[in-house]
C-alpha cells in the first residue's frame, strides 16, 4: 500500500503548533514518534493531508521529578528516556518496566509515551502503570488548558477525549507516598515485540502498622480501553494483607476484565491470566513496600 | 505536494536532498544517496533490518520520514569501517564468527550492536539478546550473532584499555 500524500510540519513552538492544528481541522494529524501513525498511513487505514509533527515542538521533551509535586513527563518524551529516567525507575518502577519491555529498543527510541496514550490501544503498555498510579493528561488548545485524569481520557479502542486540535502536553503523575510499592507485568507469546496478551500493573501503599492504605490496580488488553479494577481496590484498602485477601482481589480484578478472544490469546485464557498476575503483582508491591526487596526494571 | 529540501547529515556526509515528505528514510538512503547497505525487510517496524542510529540511537528507517531526520545525525553501516581494510570490529567479529548467513538482517543486527556496546561496554549475555531483540535473523538460530558482539566487546574495550 503506498503512502498518502500529505503535508509535513515541524512546528518549534507550541503556540506554532496549535495554530497549524486549529487552521487544518480534521484534515491534520499529530505525529510523536510515528510508529503508530506511519504504520496507519501506510496500511492504508488513515489518510491526513497534514501531519504535524511534535518532534522539534521546543519544552515539550522533557522528564522531571520533584518529591512535592510528582512527575511530568512532556508530550514529546520517548519511552526509551522514561525508562532510562533514573527517578522513574525509583519511584515509579512500574512504569520504567513497562517501557523497558515493550516493543523493540528501536520502537522504544522512536514512540513516545504521549503517543502510547493518544494511540489508545486497549493493550497500551504505559496505560495500566499510569493507572494505577493515578497519572493525568494535560491537554492544550488554543484557548487554554485542561487537566484529564487517565481514567477518564480512555473512551474506547483508539478514542480519547482529545478533541481536535488538542495536543496532549504532558502526563503529571502524583508522588509517591512512604512504604508503597508498584509493578507490572505483562504477557505475551513473544518475550519482546509482540503487544501484550494481558497486561497487570498494581500500586500498594501501607501504614505503620502494616495495612494497606492505599491500592490501586489496572489492566490493559483486556477491555476496550485499559481500566482500573474498583473492586478489587475497596477490597483491599484498610486490610492486613493476607493471603486469602489477595486471593480474593485478584479474582475481583478478573471481574473488571471484558476480554475477547483474538489471535493472540481467548477470552478465557485471558481471565484466568489476569488472576494470575493480579496475584503476582500485589505479591510484588507488598515485597516492596514492606522494603523486603528492590524494584526490578 | 512539493517536495521538501532537508540536509542529512549521513556517516558525517552532509546530502542536500528534496524528499517528498511521506517518503521513508529507509527510501531515501537507499534510492536518492545509494546507500543500500541499509535493508527493508517488513517494512512495518517489526524485523529490524532497517535499523540505522540517528543521533547514536538505534530506530527502524521504514518508519523514519525522511523529512524528519533533517539536520540529524544518521549512521548506516556504510559509516562503519574505516576503510575496506579496515572493518569495525562488530563487522570482523560477524565474519569471525561465522554470525552472517544470507546477510539481510546483518546491517540492522551489527548498527543495533553498535548502539547498545556505545551505551553499554561490557553487556552480559542477556543484555546482548535484549539489544538486538528488535532485529529477526530467520539463519542463524541468533547464538553466533550473539557470540560475535560479546567477541566484538570484548576488542573494543581491549582497544580502550589501550588509548
Amino acid at each position: 500500500m503506498a503512502m498518502p500524500h500529505f503535508e509535513h510540519h515541524q512546528p518549534t513552538s507550541l503556540e506554532e503548533a496549535l495554530d497549524i492544528l486549529t487552521r487544518h481541522g480534521a484534515e491534520a494529524k499529530l505525529m510523536g514518534g510515528g510508529t503508530d501513525l506511519v504504520m496507519k498511513m501506510r496500511a492504508g487505514a488513515l489518510e491526513p493531508r497534514h501531519v504535524v509533527s511534535l518532534g522539534r515542538v521546543a519544552g515539550l521533551n522533557r522528564i522531571s521529578y520533584r518529591d512535592d509535586d510528582g512527575l511530568v513527563i512532556g508530550g514529546s518524551t520517548r519511552i526509551s528516556e522514561v525508562a532510562a529516567h533514573p527517578e522513574v525507575r525509583r519511584h515509579y518502577p512500574a512504569l520504567a518496566h513497562a517501557c523497558s519491555v515493550m516493543a523493540t529498543p528501536q520502537i522504544r527510541n522512536m514512540g513516545t509515551v504521549a503517543g502510547n496514550l493518544a494511540n489508545a490501544a486497549p493493550s497500551a503498555d504505559t496505560a495500566a502503570p499510569l493507572l494505577a498510579y493515578r497519572a493525568s493528561v494535560v491537554l492544550v488548545e488554543r484557548g487554554g488548558r485542561r487537566q484529564v485524569k487517565l481514567t477518564d481520557f480512555f473512551k474506547g479502542p483508539g478514542l480519547t477525549d482529545l478533541e481536535p486540535g488538542e495536543i496532549l502536553e504532558a502526563i503529571r503523575v502524583p508522588a509517591p507516598p512512604n512504604r508503597c510499592g508498584s509493578a507490572y507485568q505483562r504477557l505475551s507469546e513473544r518475550s519482546q515485540v509482540d503487544i501484550a496478551a494481558v497486561g497487570v500493573a498494581g500500586f500498594v501503599a501501607l501504614d505503620l502498622a502494616g495495612a494497606i492504605i492505599g491500592a490501586r490496580l489496572a489492566l490493559s488488553a483486556v477491555a476496550p480501553t485499559p481500566v482500573r479494577c474498583p473492586e478489587a481496590e475497596a477490597l483491599l484498602e484498610g486490610q492486613l494483607p493476607t493471603p486469602e485477601l489477595l486471593r480474593r482481589a485478584s479474582v475481583a480484578c478478573v471481574r473488571a476484565s471484558r476480554p475477547i478472544d483474538d489471535l493472540r490469546a481467548s477470552a478465557n485464557y485471558r481471565r484466568s491470566m489476569v488472576q494470575v498476575l493480579s496475584l503476582r503483582v500485589l505479591e510484588q508491591c507488598l515485597a516492596l513496600a514492606k522494603g523486603e526487596s528492590t524494584p526490578r526494571v | 505536494m512539493a517536495k521538501q529540501n532537508i540536509d542529512l547529515s549521513v556517516n558525517g556526509f552532509t546530502y542536500r536532498v528534496a524528499v517528498e515528505p511521506w517518503r521513508s528514510l529507509a527510501e531515501v538512503l537507499r534510492e536518492e544517496l545509494g546507500l543500500t547497505g541499509t535493508k527493508v525487510g517488513c517494512n512495518q517496524g517489526d524485523c529490524g533490518a532497517c535499523t540505522v542510529l540517528i543521533d547514536g540511537r538505534a530506530v527502524s528507517s521504514c518508519l523514519t520520514l525522511a523529512v524528519e531526520a533533517h539536520q540529524r545525525q544518521i549512521t548506516t553501516i556504510e559509516g562503519l569501517a574505516t576503510s575496506p581494510d579496515h572493518l569495525h570490529p562488530l563487522q570482523r567479529a560477524f565474519i569471525d564468527h561465522g554470525a552472517v548467513q544470507c546477510g539481510f538482517c546483518t546491517a540492522g543486527m551489527i548498527l543495533s550492536a553498535k548502539a547498545l556496546l556505545d551505551q553499554n561496554p561490557e553487556p552480559s549475555e542477556e543484555e546482548i539478546r535484549q539489544g538486538i531483540a528488535g532485529n529477526l535473523c530467520r539463519c542463524t538460530g541468533y547464538v553466533k550473532i550473539v557470540e560475535a558482539i560479546s567477541a566484538a566487546a570484548q576488542t573494543l574495550r581491549g582497544a580502550r584499555e589501550e588509548r
